[in-house]
């Protein structure tokens, strides 16, 4: 294909503005790398951009790696992406089985129940109000069974559910297969794509979440690593993590190890993402597709 | 034939669909407990709410906490700094993934095309908390922004003190953070667009700039006009959880929006009634405004969500 003068410049230009947007979004991560293992004293001094780390400097790690919050906040936040994104799929798909089947006398009902939450809610206060009266607050199931059912991968889940074809199931019911085998046998490994997209999405959701731990969880043996991240980050807190250097030093450290947990508690996801970001592209389409 | 009762019906069903009802048990607890008992608990928003005497037993208020608001200095400022945050979102931030679709879409290498995606995705897989702590840093006096800043007439102090840069900052930050990622859907809509389109706009002379005005640009209009329908629909529904990381008190008249203010009124200071009542207006602006958008749509383009 011939390309025009004019038409070859605005390429150029396209490329140009592109990269330009990969720097920036970079940039912000490489900063916090840099800093993570430069020499506090510089990173204090220094003013605007980093292109290198500002001396070579492992403190911060080894300040954050014999911290047990770090420890703590894993383990926490492990449990809560494992538990949660296992307890999800099994309820959604069980829900999602029940309410794809035809001639179930209360499946009209329960979809017009279940779709009307999706367009009102009971909002901020009352919810925490409930989690506190059937006591879960300062668990870490607060912050998994307020969440266990998502309405709308509910939905997803029923239409794909439906979409397997009946001569599978009828063929298996006549070798004597009651609901749950035919679910789990026969339902659950023919829709494992969508599934594996949904909970994918789901474990994202629960390693970054943060805001319900916050609401209903006191106790820092229960933190997850993000409240310690906050604590860090957002009320400006290093004690928990500097409490056995000089007062003079905390000062100093603090300034590194903010970089240096973010880079503890991010790099684990940074890591997988390349791998499975097409998962989560196959998600924006089935979510495009039915929602 | 004949016809059964009701009871009879529901008897025979629950033999037959024994296991049926077995598997949905756990799905209606869930509904029933977190979304059905909250609504319930609307009700408070109704009454003097005090956790001694229970939803039922404290007493009603009426209007009261709906009016309270209504009065308050506050209803003014946080109303306007929902909907010039949201308005300047449609404006800014909405587009931005549009911008870069269509970038994208005329790069035609594909490793380029890929590293371009993959980079722009990951603020996706980032915490908020992590994103929060990153825009404090660098805004902060002696940050990496507020330096730059500094070379345009910035005067140094900490940006997130002032109240006239929370918003800029803000919609920067959400480009920052959502550009690639939504960029995914309208990618996909371009790719579905049929390439003997583009065949036949060549064959009429179109060059590349007007086969994007009028091959692509079409071909994604009905993803942009449900897109932006369900963003007009959360008009007045601006996330809190980015902002009660950011905002504080000083910068509260430009950053306090509603659901930071039902936020901050419920869970810090108790006010579970006002706060709650506070919340129930906004869901009921916002379902408003969906079928409202939904309706011009339909009349407008024939694209809506139903």
């Amino acid at each position: 294909m011939r390309v025009g003068y004019g038409e070859r410049i605005s390429l150029y230009f396209i490329y140009f503005v592109l990269f330009l947007l990969i720097i920036v979004t970079l940039y912000p991560l490489l900063h916090v790398i840099f800093a993570s293992f430069s020499n506090p004293n510089e990173i204090i001094a220094h003013r605007g951009l980093m292109w290198k780390p500002l001396g070579f400097n492992l403190e911060a790690y080894k300040m954050v790696f014999t911290n047990p919050s770090v420890y703590i906040g894993y383990r926490n936040t492990l449990f809560i992406v494992v538990v949660g994104v296992s307890l999800n799929l099994l309820i959604t798909a069980l829900g999602a089985y029940v309410l794809s089947r035809k001639n179930v006398m209360w499946n009209n009902f329960f979809m017009m129940m279940i779709t009307f939450t999706m367009f009102f809610s009971g909002g901020l206060v009352p919810l925490y109000l409930v989690v506190k009266g059937v006591g879960l607050s300062n668990t870490l199931w607060s912050t998994i069974l307020p969440f266990a059912v998502s309405t709308f991968n509910l939905i997803i889940m029923r239409t794909s559910f439906k979409s397997v074809p009946d001569s599978l199931e009828e063929s298996a019911k006549i070798d004597g297969a009651n609901h749950f085998v035919i679910l789990f046998r026969i339902i659950v490994p023919l829709s494992l794509p969508v599934l594996a997209v949904m909970g994918l999405y789901y474990a994202v959701e629960k390693w970054n979440g943060w805001f319900y731990a916050s609401i209903f969880i006191q106790d820092h043996n229960l933190f997850p690593l993000q409240i310690f991240l906050r604590e860090i980050l957002i009320l400006s807190s290093t004690d928990t993590i500097t409490s056995g250097a000089a007062v003079g030093e905390q000062v100093q450290i603090g300034a590194t190890i903010k970089y240096a947990t973010i880079v503890v508690a991010t790099f684990p996801i940074l890591c997988v993402y390349p791998f499975i970001q097409r998962f989560f592209v196959k998600g924006v389409m089935i979510g495009a597709l039915k929602g | 034939m004949n016809k059964a009762t009701f009871s009879g019906r529901l008897f025979r069903d629950f033999i037959t669909n024994k296991y049926l009802y077995l598997m949905m048990l756990p799905v209606v607890a869930y509904y029933a407990v977190f979304q059905y008992a909250p609504m319930y608990g609307v009700l408070i928003a109704f009454k003097d709410y005090s956790p001694l005497k229970g939803i039922m037993g404290s007493p009603w208020a009426g209007l009261e906490h709906f009016k309270a608001f209504f009065d308050s200095y506050y209803f003014l400022r946080v109303l306007k700094n929902t909907v010039i945050i949201s308005v300047y979102s449609l404006l800014f931030e909405f587009p931005a993934p549009i911008l870069l679709a269509l970038m994208i879409n005329e790069v035609r290498s594909r490793r380029y095309r890929n590293l371009v995606q993959t980079v722009t995705y990951m603020p996706y897989f980032i915490s908020m908390i992590v994103i929060a702590g990153l825009i404090r840093d660098f805004t902060d006096s002696g940050g990496v922004v507020n330096t730059l800043y500094s070379y345009f007439g910035g005067d140094g102090t900490s940006m997130l003190q002032q109240s006239g840069l929370f918003r800029p900052l803000y919609i920067l930050s959400e480009i920052w953070q959502k550009i690639g990622w939504e960029s995914i859907i309208y990618l996909a809509a371009l790719m579905a667009i049929d390439q003997e389109q583009y065949e036949a706009a060549r064959i009429d002379g179109a060059g590349r700039l007007k086969q994007m005005w009028y091959v692509t640009l079409p071909g994604i209009l009905p993803t942009i006009v449900i897109l932006f329908i369900l963003r007009m629909g959360n008009l007045l529904n601006v996330g809190f959880e980015k902002i009660i990381l950011l905002y504080n008190p000083v910068i509260y008249d430009k950053a306090d929006v509603i659901s930071s203010f039902v936020y901050r009124k419920g869970l810090l200071e108790f006010s579970w009634s006002y706060s709650t009542a506070v919340g129930v207006f906004n869901s009921l602006i916002n379902l408003t405004l969906l079928v409202l958008a939904n309706w011009i749509s339909k009349r407008v383009s024939n694209n809506s969500l139903w």
